[in-house]
């Protein structure tokens, strides 16, 4: 190895040699250090374990090992601020990474993945007493050498100071002889009126390397040896490559090395990247459809997104029941007024700035070492050792920082470069460093399913909702990859249609499966990145049917629930007052406001969006933000993260879409596929709401109510309620004229 | 084929018309400067040719012989660019930081050009993508680095 960030990658080597059961709080252990080590446990609890997690320097500087992979959500910075808080360590003096594999780190309920905006409130209190106890063993050791009771002892950031001697010693000084301590069982947390770091706005401590091109993520990474790679895929899932015409002058254009069928791809080898993708590019490979039998999901030569929705839309009836509460049947039938609509919503990109890369290594020991980026290290190691054909415990996984993830790096086959590099490197018994293409990225990744749901309500006479049955017409992406129970509902194809938070007496959530011939996935905020766009805004148009303003109706379907109503009336005040418009603003322009809630990974969310109209597009101009997660880690970190999904949410309510046409997306680029610009960024304003509530989510659930917020203030303007994302696909005219 | 980066000569034996990005990152090592899409449409590659925004990844490295290349890895040795680091830091504008490389360079040449920028002039000159949305942040970055 070389080239990777140093202190990160010496610590990495001298863990793992450690790693099977010894206690290392302090670096450069002797090899006779396992000797000291704690007896190795069969059952490994996930979280306990010091010497996973945290080695101190001699200089002091805390390493640590996050179970969570960074990748902009400020995951390593939390870790540090909770951790630090306990072990009296200033999160400034953290350096984190991105943990190996291995059941220390399998914080969700005996799994580990960074996603669903689950990394902090699943491992808050593991992570408080992982620090509370490195604290304790640093107290012990400090006790035991200057032959005092430990009682006697207290902590400042770094350091251990007996008051009565007026000797202080520094952490990095005691970690060795901490290492020979086992871990305590039971340790007193800090009490969370004495915070110093937990619920600051503490700065990120990765910001000064982002903002000098320090960081390192998997694509600048570079080990000795190795050769760059680049493939051409078949356009369509399944196609396989056959003769390539020209191979000949392929294999002599400078620089390359070797060329490679691959399944469903061909790859070229060369001395650098620019050359192996000039070269792959260059080659005319024949391809030939799938075979019968073919263990990829075939893509069908007539498949297009029209075609796709059509199909959903054809699709009639309740579905299999999600959520039902009352009986909806009935109260419909005795309704004063049946309001009706259907919704839909495209593919999805994940477009993150960094393409996908892998960089595979086989070593002399028979282990096999990548370097990809990944949400979940246990799944790739996994599957890596089946492509690899060797034991799980054979391959060292690395993960590194994302360039963007949004749901993009979960284990998609298909979507995921690394078993390509490992073929590569086994073939050529050489490292092999493989970057997709952006265009080969748009055309593999895994998609944010395209979606229809159905609503029918009732009314009473006062047009008040009496009754509520909507179902959601299409495929979830957990059902893809976790597997799919016939007769069962994937939730995330129905959450945010259900567990909506109405006092709605009667209602039923319903889904109807329908296979997606397309590759998809999970995407930010998962199933609530549309169905809380197909709710909230059905529910203005119940609203408007019933001659309500779309806020107090909220609000009245709300009485009973004082969280939600809190929050609600916390966003109307952020804004100034709830006032739907239209209205003219101060530059002459005619806005209206929109509103939304969505109940979102555990987190809850009011949002108000104000827009105009300007040359048929919508203008939005400020969204307010109110988000009770209950309770929480870094203030700065959670507007940071409101304002970024609020980006992402607006960008595909504004422009986004996948669009199939025979078997082949049409957009290969940003050109093709535009994303959220600067000047199309509204100001955002955050307010954050402490309920006491478990704690809930914050990467993902300021997303889902802003396409709703937009689309009903921009259904204001029009006077016609807008049903189908992005708004780009239509040109919007003013009511008003 | 001399190219000067960061005032530094390099000789090169490379095909003249590779992409100023690949030379940087892959014969140079110096991978500050990030690929995002290849066609000019990201700005994640944007570096300074005579002090102007520049795309390296549409950029053949012999258009660029003979003239001055700043990258974000001297951007700290530049008095204006060391102003955009700090309210880069001050203001948290980074999230996953892999478009920020090119935001830095570009608010470096708008401040070069422009010290006291308008909104107008933010808008117009910085046009780079950043899939975490923190737009917000870089504007109010570059306003503090237009008064420090």
């Amino acid at each position: 190895m070389n080239e990777m960030s140093p202190p990160l990658n010496l610590s990495r080597r001298s863990f793992l040699g450690a790693s099977l059961g010894a206690l290392v709080l302090g670096v450069a252990l002797p090899a006779g250090g396992r000797a000291f080590a704690q007896e190795a446990t069969p059952a490994i609890v996930p979280g306990t374990r010091v010497n996973a997690y945290i080695q101190i320097q001699p200089d002091s500087k805390v390493l640590f090992r996050s179970a969570f992979i960074e990748g902009g959500q400020g995951i390593f910075t939390a870790m540090a601020q909770i951790v630090g808080e306990e072990l009296d360590v200033d999160p400034t003096q953290f350096v984190v990474e991105g943990a190996p594999p291995g059941p220390d780190y399998t914080l969700i309920g005996g799994a580990r993945f960074t996603g669903g905006s689950m990394s902090v409130r699943m491992s808050y209190d593991a992570m408080r007493k992982l620090g509370a106890s490195a604290r304790r063993m640093l107290l012990q050791a400090a006790a035991t050498q200057w032959r005092v009771p430990i009682e006697s002892l207290t902590t400042q950031p770094g350091r251990v100071i007996h008051a009565a001697s007026e000797r202080s010693v520094a952490y990095g000084d005691l970690a060795k002889a901490a290492a020979a301590l086992p871990v305590p069982s039971n340790v007193a947390l800090r009490s969370s009126s004495h915070f110093r770091w937990i619920g600051k706005p503490v700065a990120r401590i990765d910001i000064r390397d982002k903002s000098t091109g320090k960081a390192h993520y998997a694509i600048d990474l570079k080990v000795e040896g190795m050769l760059y790679g680049a493939v051409q895929h078949g356009v369509r899932l399944g196609m396989e490559p056959g003769a390539l015409l020209n191979e000949d002058q392929v294999k002599a254009m400078p620089g390359v090395h070797s060329v490679h069928h691959l399944p469903g791809a061909v790859a070229v080898l060369a001395n650098s990247w620019w050359r192996a993708r000039r070269a792959v590019e260059a080659l005319q490979i024949t391809w030939t459809e799938a075979a019968p039998g073919s263990t990829v999901r075939v893509m069908p030569a007539d498949y297009s997104s029209e075609k796709h929705l059509a199909e959903l839309k054809a699709r009639t009836g309740d579905g299999i029941a999600f959520e039902t509460h009352g009986e909806v049947g009935p109260a419909l039938a005795g309704a004063a007024r049946i309001v009706e609509a259907s919704f839909d919503a495209p593919h999805l990109a994940h477009a993150q700035l960094e393409p996908p890369s892998a960089i595979a290594r086989c070593n002399a020991d028979g282990t096999l070492e990548i370097w990809a980026p990944n949400q979940a290290p246990e799944m790739f190691q996994a599957d890596a050792a089946k492509v690899a054909g060797i034991a799980p415990e054979k391959v060292i996984i690395h993960s590194p920082i994302l360039g963007g993830f949004f749901g993009r790096h979960f284990l998609y086959q298909t979507a995921n470069p690394y078993q390509q590099a490992i073929m590569l490197a086994k073939a050529t018994g050489r490292p092999v460093k493989l970057v997709w293409t952006r265009e080969e990225e748009f055309l593999r990744d895994a998609l944010r399913p395209m979606g229809v749901a159905r609503f029918r309500a009732g009314l009473d006479a006062s047009g008040m909702p009496i009754a509520l049955s909507a179902v959601a017409v299409g495929e979830g992406a957990t059902g893809r990859w976790f597997g799919r129970t016939v007769d069962k509902v994937d939730s995330s194809a129905v959450e945010g249609i259900a567990g909506k938070v109405y006092a709605i007496a009667n209602r039923r959530v319903g889904q109807i499966h329908v296979d997606d011939p397309a590759i998809i996935g999970f995407w930010r905020s998962v199933g609530h990145s549309m169905n809380d766009f197909f709710y909230e805004t059905f529910f203005d148009e119940m609203a408007d049917a019933g001659k309500q303003d779309p806020y107090e109706l909220r609000r009245r379907l709300l009485a009973d629930s004082p969280r939600h109503r809190n929050l609600i009336e916390a966003v109307a005040a952020l804004s100034g007052g709830w006032k739907r418009g239209p209205f003219t603003a101060e530059d002459g322009t005619r806005r209206a406001r929109g509103v939304a809630m969505a109940s979102p990974f555990g987190s809850e969310v009011a949002t108000i969006a104000e827009v105009s109209l300007k040359d048929g597009e919508v203008v939005v101009h400020d969204v307010w933000v109110a988000i009770d997660p209950g309770s929480i880690v870094n203030p700065a970190i959670i507007e940071a993260q409101v304002n970024s999904a609020v980006a992402l949410g607006l960008s595909s309510a504004l422009l986004e879409e996948v669009v199939y046409e025979g078997g082949v997306p049409r957009a290969r680029n940003y050109d093709g596929y535009p994303i959220l610009p600067p000047d199309r960024m509204p100001r955002v304003h955050v307010r954050i709401v402490e309920s006491g509530a478990p704690m809930g989510g914050i990467g993902e659930p300021g997303l889902p109510g802003v396409p709703p917020a937009v689309v009903n203030a921009a259904s204001v303007l029009t006077g016609k309620r807008i049903r189908s994302l992005p708004l780009s696909r239509t040109k919007l005219t003013d009511a008003a004229g | 084929m001399d190219i000067t980066i960061n005032g530094q000569l390099h000789q090169l034996d490379i095909e003249p018309d590779t992409p100023l990005l690949w030379v940087l990152r892959d014969e140079l090592g110096m991978t500050g400067t990030k690929y995002g899409c290849g066609l000019a449409q990201c700005g994640a590659c944007t570096v300074l040719v005579d002090g102007q925004a520049t795309r390296s990844c549409v950029t053949p490295v012999e258009a660029v012989a003979g003239s001055p290349i700043m990258t974000i890895e001297a951007v700290t040795q530049d008095p204006v660019g060391q102003k955009v680091v700090e309210a880069w830091v001050s203001q948290q504008v980074a999230q996953c930081g892999y478009c920020q490389s090119g935001q830095v360079m570009a608010a470096t040449a708008l401040l070069k050009q422009t010290p006291k920028p308008s909104d107008a002039d933010i808008a117009a000159a910085m046009i780079n993508l950043c899939r975490c949305g923190t737009y917000n942040a870089i504007a109010a970055a570059i306003r503090h680095a237009a008064q420090a």
